[in-house]
């Protein structure tokens, strides 16, 4: 916007940090008492809503989040990470760029960061991110789980319909219904 | 494209680097380059097409504007900006990469990204995926009526749609209503309990992604955001909220 000459009368925020809020003040009563079996969970973060957008600050905005969700010992973060975190190779139009092979080539270090965490599921609250990752895991066939942060939030509140489980692999199929 | 200075003219002795130097605020620090390669380092893009973020820089600097203009390199580069996060200089690569897709003529950049725009613009919505804000209105409600029908608590769940005077506007990615939609369900959900209902799809500019600026396109992308804009103001809402 600052681009165009753009003054907007509103403001711009991205539902991360409404997300942390809402835990934080006891709206969103989330806990990771539905993961019993302490299903480990690891983390994309976006290079548009991190590095290029509100910087370590939504990263630990976002980290905080997901430990209230699948509890603090469940989380197990990238290295690199935050704002000094790898792009997923989905972004920039990537995706539909026509150069699958390079995008992937791109992808693999992400996919060897994720691999190491040994996590079972990624979180990507981004599109493109859960996107690329989710062909990451396809193509380089590590077989990991690439769930929106969305999905999460819905099943530790326990109000995660059936046909709302897309992304989440058989052990969580069933979890809370 | 009608700006002259990102069509480098070397017959006017305007290099490429120059060009972009000139759009940037302290020349994006394009010339302070120290080569200590921590940008291509930590790029995963580095190797393809025998390019790198400090190769790419080094290019432009000694005026190698055919190299630079015409690698497909740059459509592989994701304009992360984790070259300039880690780079001394903070010199800003990603822009001059930016500046190197838009000195390709339109119809040569990937076909994928520019029906991508093309699309967006020919619908209010601005879905790169052609839903049109009809299209868009029925599958919500189509959704909702099932939620309502057979998940139980879930019988008042509302989605307002186009109404005025809300806190948020909310902008739904295309790919939800155009391939799985159930995926919007949990995330109405939040917010109803997050905002106690105080949030709005619109009609117009609801599609959250703009494939136009990918495109390097500026007129286009302009055109997007300022409909986008247009719209949450017409509804009077306060924020505009991004899913991600
Ligand atoms: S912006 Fe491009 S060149 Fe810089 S690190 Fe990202 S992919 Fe590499
Ligand atoms: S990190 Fe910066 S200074 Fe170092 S080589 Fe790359 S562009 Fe040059």
């Amino acid at each position: 916007m600052q681009k165009f000459g753009i003054e907007p009368k509103f403001e711009i925020e991205s539902i991360i940090r409404l997300y942390a809020r809402w835990v934080r003040e006891g709206v969103l009563k989330v806990n990771s008492d539905w993961n019993v079996n302490n299903v480990k969970f690891t983390v994309q973060d976006p290079c548009q809503l991190v590095r290029k957008g509100y910087g370590d600050a939504v990263a630990d905005e976002l980290r905080y989040v997901i430990k209230k969700v699948v509890g603090e010992e469940n989380f197990i973060d990238t290295w690199p990470n935050k704002s000094n975190n790898y792009c997923c190779g989905g972004g920039g139009g990537s995706l539909q760029a026509g150069y699958p092979e390079a995008r992937r080539y791109y992808g693999k270090i992400k996919n060897e960061q994720i691999v190491k965490t040994g996590a079972p599921y990624v979180i990507a609250p981004c599109h493109n991110c859960h996107s690329q990752i989710h062909d990451l895991s396809e193509y380089y066939g590590a077989g990991y789980h690439v769930v929106h942060l969305w999905t999460l939030i819905a099943l530790s509140l326990g109000i995660l319909g059936e046909n709302e489980r897309e992304y989440l692999g058989e052990d969580l199929r069933n979890c809370g219904l | 494209m009608s700006d002259s200075k990102q069509h480098p003219d070397k017959e006017c002795g305007g290099s490429f680097i120059e060009s972009v130097a000139e759009l940037l605020p302290e020349g994006g620090n394009l010339n302070m380059c120290l080569t200590c390669g921590a940008c291509s380092a930590g790029c995963p893009a580095t190797g393809l097409e025998d390019m790198d973020p400090r190769k790419f820089l080094r290019l432009a600097a000694l005026g190698m504007d055919e190299e630079i203009t015409t690698t497909p390199w740059v459509w592989m580069c994701t304009m992360c900006q984790r070259c300039t996060y880690v780079c001394p200089m903070q010199i800003n690569i990603p822009q001059l990469v930016y500046q190197a897709r838009q000195a390709w003529p339109r119809e040569d950049r990937p076909k994928g990204i520019i029906n991508s725009c093309d699309v967006a613009l020919r619908n209010p919505g601005h879905s790169a995926m052609g839903a049109s804000s009809e299209d868009f209105k029925f599958v919500v409600e189509d959704v909702l009526e099932e939620v309502q029908s057979e998940q139980e608590g879930m019988e008042k769940l509302k989605v307002p749609f186009d109404e005025l005077g809300k806190t948020y506007y909310l902008n739904q990615n295309s790919r939800e209503p155009v391939t799985e939609p159930d995926e919007m369900v949990p995330l109405w959900k939040i917010m109803n309990i997050g905002t106690g209902e105080d949030w709005t799809y619109g009609s117009n500019g609801w599609a959250a992604e703009n494939y136009c600026m990918f495109a390097a396109d500026d007129e286009s992308w302009e055109k997007i955001v300022r409909t986008k804009v247009k719209a949450v103001e017409d509804l009077g809402a306060k924020i505009w909220l991004n899913t991600e």
